[in-house]
């Protein structure tokens, strides 16, 4: 049989690889040659794996002895920021640029367990620092719907991989945004989990407390299958949760909205088919109300602040000495500074001298413990709403994104309209939550994917899920 | 104001070396950033602090149950830019006129 991979999903692969429709090295096959038909023009991967088939072929064996997982033989795509054993990692610096990994991530174990493929690593911002892949050593990624634009990011990689079907899903990670609003500009699915949900052991830090791997799909239920998979509580990370069981709530479900945070800097196509959106939930009979998160306008404020200040710290580490990029000079200090002065980039410098600023003495209660003060409120807020109390919503419901795809090189000049793209994804990185990236259309003239996003109370992905696939028309 | 000062101490501190040019990039971008994060100290928090609220907490276990010795000592060491049997050799750490 003919493989049309633009139809699959990892539900529907698994299903034709247990009925031998074909291999699992076809299936790889046919995921690379769609990479090399396209990824030329798109440069979603930074390295394609020349063992995929090996790979594949070792997953073909497993589905012939009949012990196999639904993930068994589905290629997949990883962040630049998530070690497998032995590989090139780089998080898209130079500072990295020949590092192999000495370990598997906590999720690459697990992938391995099933025996999935693992296709290349993707571009993305270095150190996931950015909104649009720009900021990658390695050069930008390109829209799979238009080339001129930029992919989102950091997971731009990922994202832009799904997209053009070079890969059947990916892993990125998602600080403020990084995993959600890429997958909203190429029109696929995108899941921050619950923070502690995935383990983060073995994915390169930037913002500790706001850190989490998410996958990027075709489907929200293969969201799920990849979030069920990667959810096994890990002793490596200590913020790794507990095993925790979802019960489905089969009750109508209403929807919250915060309209007045809608207010300002929302591009009026978004906001029309954001409108649009809420109306198709009414009309599956989803309750859909006005909410007020009094704080939640002060996120991005409070992500600027928390996260250079935790990216200066975990970037320490990088200098030179134990593995990476070394600069020759004459003594060790000459060496740190030389060495991370060629090996970050721009915005990773911005970010961690801007980091050292609100660390530093004069400055850490005015910015670093005033802004966790704040980012407290802003969980109160949720709390509220998510609460046990009448007027209590079970989602809130934002676009994903204030724009479509926005032109590469638009942006680079000026990081603060840069970082205004995360506006929406940032409050479940500042409280904690699950929030699930869905798209719901295209722009009239460009065909540019829009998208919108859900957020749940901690530990109920179960509840996006379910909205999810109702919102896409999928089977529960 | 962020002076040019300003930032040579923060990239000091920062152990990175940035050019004249990346100064004054720097200092402007920064200077934009903070003005916008500033928002924040005129929200009244009452005195919470993310400790108190964190659900986050602390997890300690037994400094018990190493790991054979030796076991990951290759596997490291083969990405340290330059060795010298089981170490990581440096630059010397003072300058030459503390040498005997």
């Amino acid at each position: 049989m003919t493989i049309d991979i633009s139809q699959f999903s990892i539900r529907k692969a698994h299903e034709h690889l247990m009925k031998k429709d074909f291999s699992a090295r076809e299936l790889a096959q046919a995921h690379l040659d769609v990479v090399a038909e396209k990824d030329a023009d798109i440069h979603a991967y930074i390295e394609v794996y020349d063992d995929v088939l090996a790979q594949a072929d070792i997953a073909d064996k497993r589905i012939a002895s009949g012990d196999v997982d639904t993930l068994t033989g589905i290629p997949l795509a990883i962040k630049d920021n998530i070690l497998i054993s032995g590989r090139k990692v780089s998080a898209a610096s130079k500072i990295l640029e020949n590092y192999h990994a000495t370990y598997d991530a906590h999720v690459i174990g697990l992938l391995k367990k099933a025996n999935s493929v693992f296709l290349g690593r993707t571009n993305m911002d270095e150190f996931a620092m950015g909104g649009s892949t720009e900021h990658s050593a390695y050069g930008v990624t390109r829209n799979p719907y238009d080339l001129s634009r930029v992919p989102g990011g950091s997971s731009g990689g990922s994202a832009a991989a799904v997209a053009m079907g070079g890969a059947l899903a990916a892993l990125g990670s998602d600080t403020g945004g990084s995993v959600r609003q890429p997958a909203s500009f190429c029109g696929v699915v995108g899941l921050k989990p619950t923070y502690g949900a995935l383990s983060r052991s073995g994915l390169i830090a930037m913002g500790s407390s706001l850190d989490q791997i998410g996958p990027i799909t075709k489907t929200v239920s293969d969201a799920e299958i990849l979030f069920k998979h990667l959810r096994v509580h890990d002793p490596k990370d200590s913020t790794s949760l507990p095993a925790y069981t979802q019960q489905r709530s089969d009750g109508k479900l209403t929807i919250g909205i915060p309209y007045d945070f809608l207010e300002k800097g929302v591009d009026r196509e978004v906001r029309r088919n954001f409108d649009a959106s809420v109306k198709k939930l009414e009309n599956m009979g989803y309750s859909c109300t006005d909410i007020k998160l009094p704080h939640v306008k002060h996120s991005l404020a409070i992500y600027y602040i928390i996260m250079p200040a935790e990216a200066s710290t975990n970037l320490a580490r990088f200098d030179g000495v134990r593995y990476g990029m070394r600069a020759s000079s004459d003594t060790l200090l000459a060496q740190y500074v030389k060495t991370r002065g060629a090996g970050f980039g721009a915005e990773v410098k911005r970010r961690i001298v801007l980091g050292a600023y609100v660390l530093s003495s004069g400055y850490y209660d005015a910015y670093y413990n005033k802004a966790n003060s704040v980012r407290n409120l802003v969980a109160q807020d949720f709390d509220t709403v998510f609460g046990a109390n009448e007027k209590r919503v079970h989602a809130i419901m934002t676009p994903t994104a204030p724009t479509p795809a926005f032109p590469i090189g638009e942006r680079t000049a000026d990081p603060l309209q840069m970082y205004l793209a995360d506006i929406f994804t940032v409050p479940a990185n500042i409280v904690g939550v699950p929030a699930l990236a869905v798209p719901s259309g295209v722009t009239e003239r460009g065909k540019l994917p829009f998208g919108v996003q859900f957020m749940a109370p901690h530990m109920r992905e179960d509840t996006l899920f379910r909205i999810g696939k109702d919102f896409l028309g999928e089977q529960q | 104001m962020i002076s040019s000062e300003d930032i040579e101490k923060l990239a000091a501190l920062s152990r990175i070396e940035v050019s004249d040019e990346e100064k004054g990039k720097l200092g402007s971008d920064i200077e934009s950033i903070l003005g916008y994060v500033s928002e924040i100290q005129d929200v009244v928090t009452g005195g919470i602090t993310q400790a108190e609220k964190s659900p986050v907490h602390n997890v300690m276990r037994e400094d018990e149950s190493p790991h054979e010795s030796g076991i990951y000592t290759e596997i490291l060491l083969a990405e340290a830019p330059a060795r010298e049997g089981n170490f990581v050799r440096v630059k010397k750490i003072l300058p030459s006129n503390y040498d005997d």
